[in-house]
């Protein structure tokens, strides 16, 4: 069960304190978990996880593929390993060693990318990934998660210990809108209705939750009802929730800071097109690289602004 | 210390890049300023003296390259190009403004002068080698310089490179390992111990030389020995001091990115002039 803030703010507390924090709390009780990192703890905020159990923590040093083929080795002996790195050095760059060392082999990891898109910011185009969900999502059985705030962080983190398989998380290290109060809970492989709407249903992950929620309340006063889902499991989808989208709303627009190419609209559009095709928009990167810049700058030169998404919404619902 | 007048020549040529750096991360108000300091006196030594280059001509293909695989010190590489007239120095001020030309990590698309795209370490070693196959190929005399951290060689890659670099004799290549002892989370001993690079090298049958990184004259020593050998690809590993010649990041842990006030900033120009000050005037001696 979830409750979502009446008002956007700032959250508190940043998204990497929520997940060193959870992480801590369940190492106190789970011997298993053990974690590693590429020479990103003071950018991960997992010092005090690093201090607090050093038995358990690996430093990898620059060596991301090492580390992945490590966590899957220490799968296989009982342990339940968090590694992390820098989103396109977790993802792209490790590929190989995801695909083999832990999901085929059937093992049995957890993986943090942060950092996802334009939250990586003044680090550019080499450091900022648009493509790390879609160059994992044809893996086999890989989970793929971007929460949206540290409440999000914190509760799905939490529940990572007891499931078996390759769990990717993107996150942004930083500062997010908080959007759900505490307490609240999450299914993976479900999504979140956060608002209720008639004409268009707005599906989103991440930083874009909170943009589509303030499309959804400009398109209002426009005399327009619009849905919003926290779809933040990008698999496995959520394929009963998308399908009552569809038919309820009859138009969908999907908003994901990553390549819309392979991303979270290519997901949606296949449980869409198979089920209840409907009109659909994308807002996302159109097959673009990244580059520096304030985050803000950055938003408005990939487009990933509630403006944005609420013109989409329009078109979609125009082409109905 | 008996120096060459070169060599001397080229420490205040350093110590102006120096200054130049300083004064683009002072734009930005932040960034990766340890790497940076640690590797000026070699790039003023490529650039001053060693390499080929026609600024004018940033494309050249007889030119000499230089990868700079930790890209993340570009301040550095920007503002030895701006000095050596690939762009206006203006342009120094667009350090990681958003749609500028001189973004945290190098990129051969967005800046003159920039030979290859970096700031994913590891792979620079690899691009290094294709550049100088390619030259060799095309029998070009061209010669390929690839400056990497020591950190940075926690990346495998970098010894399939060193492994492939030595099988295929790749004799116009010339690696430097900027081993300031530092990486981003600590002590590079603390975060994932190195060992002895210069030996690990030696045993890739790399001609190996290790040097202090920040002495012009043994720079220029090395790099014309490791110009002179045939047929087995050459390392320089320069003991440097990462944040060298910056007051507030010289001798600091937490120096790899770092967010600084203007007042220090300040001071450390001021002392970054007072040392080329005192270059310039051990030149006229
Ligand atoms: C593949 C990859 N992993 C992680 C990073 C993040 N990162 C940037 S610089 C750095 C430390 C580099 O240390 P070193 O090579 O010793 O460079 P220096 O100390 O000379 O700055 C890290 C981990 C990166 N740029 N690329």
């Amino acid at each position: 069960m979830f409750k979502i803030k009446s008002e956007l703010k700032k959250a508190e507390v940043p998204m990497r304190d929520a997940y060193c924090n959870t992480l801590m709390q369940m190492a106190e009780k789970d011997e298993r978990i053990v974690a590693l990192d590429a020479d990103l703890i003071s950018s991960s905020g997992m010092k005090p996880f690093f201090a607090k159990f050093p038995e358990r923590a690996i430093q990898c040093g620059i060596a991301e593929a090492n580390m992945i083929g490590i966590a899957a080795g220490l799968s296989l002996t009982g342990k339940v390993p968090f590694a992390h790195s820098f989103g396109p050095f977790a993802s792209r760059r490790v590929c190989d060693q995801i695909f083999i060392s832990a999901a085929y082999a059937n093992l049995n990891i957890r993986i943090l990318g942060s950092d996802p898109g334009v939250t990586a910011a003044y680090n550019g185009g080499t450091h900022m990934p648009f493509e790390d969900m879609g160059v994992l999502r044809s893996i086999p059985g890989i989970t793929l998660i971007e929460p949206c705030d540290p409440v999000a962080v914190a509760d799905i983190v939490s529940q990572l210990s007891d499931v078996y398989g390759v769990y990717y998380m993107r996150m942004a290290r930083k500062s997010s809108i908080a959007v759900y109060e505490p307490g609240s809970t999450f299914e993976i492989g479900k999504g979140n209705l956060l608002r209720n709407g008639t004409d268009v249903t707005i599906i989103a992950s991440g930083i874009m939750v909170a943009e589509s929620l303030k499309a959804a309340a400009a398109l209002e006063a426009d005399g327009v009802s619009a849905r919003v889902v926290d779809l933040f499991t990008w698999k496995p989808i959520d394929t009963e929730l998308i399908v009552d989208c569809a038919e309820k709303t009859g138009a969908i627009v999907t908003a994901e800071n990553h390549n819309i190419f392979g991303g979270l609209g290519s997901a949606v559009a296949e449980a869409v097109t198979q089920n209840c095709p409907v009109p659909m928009e994308f807002v996302g990167v159109t097959d673009r690289f990244g580059q520096v810049g304030t985050e803000d700058f950055l938003r408005a030169e990939y487009g990933l602004t509630a403006e944005n998404v609420a013109a989409a919404a329009k078109r979609a619902i125009e082409r109905k | 210390m008996e120096r060459s007048i070169r060599a001397r020549e080229l420490t205040a040529f350093a110590e102006e890049i120096r200054v130049e750096t300083l004064k683009t991360l002072g734009y930005a108000g932040f960034g990766h300023i340890g790497g940076a300091m640690s590797i000026v006196e070699v790039v003023a030594a490529l650039y001053g003296e060693f390499m080929r280059i026609d600024p004018s001509r940033p494309d050249w293909p007889d030119r000499d390259k230089l990868v700079l695989s930790k890209g993340h010190a570009g301040p550095t590489l920007y503002a030895v190009l701006a000095l050596k007239g690939y762009f206006p120095r203006m342009m120094l001020r667009e350090l990681n403004v958003g749609g500028g030309h001189l973004p945290s990590h190098v990129d051969r698309n967005k800046t003159p002068g920039i030979d290859m795209t970096a700031g994913s370490l590891g792979q620079g070693i690899s691009a290094a080698i294709g550049i100088a196959m390619g030259d060799r190929m095309s029998g070009r005399d061209s010669r390929t310089y690839v400056i990497v951290g020591d950190g940075e060689l926690d990346e495998g890659q970098n010894w399939e490179g060193f492994m492939f670099a030595y099988a295929h004799k790749i004799d116009n290549l010339v690696c430097f390992v900027d081993k300031n002892l530092q990486q981003l989370d600590g002590y590079t001993k603390d975060v994932l111990d190195t060992g002895d690079i210069a030996a690990k090298l030696k045993a890739f049958g790399w001609y190996t030389q290790e040097i202090d990184g920040h002495d012009m004259g043994a720079i220029i020593k090395a790099i014309k020995s490791a110009n002179s050998t045939k047929g087995v690809p050459s390392a320089i590993v320069l003991d440097t001091k990462k944040g060298h010649g910056c007051t507030f990041a010289e001798g600091v842990l937490s120096n790899h990115h770092m967010n600084f006030t203007p007042e220090q900033m300040e001071e450390a120009m001021k002392a970054a002039n007072e040392r080329l000050e005192a270059a310039r005037r051990a030149l006229a001696e």
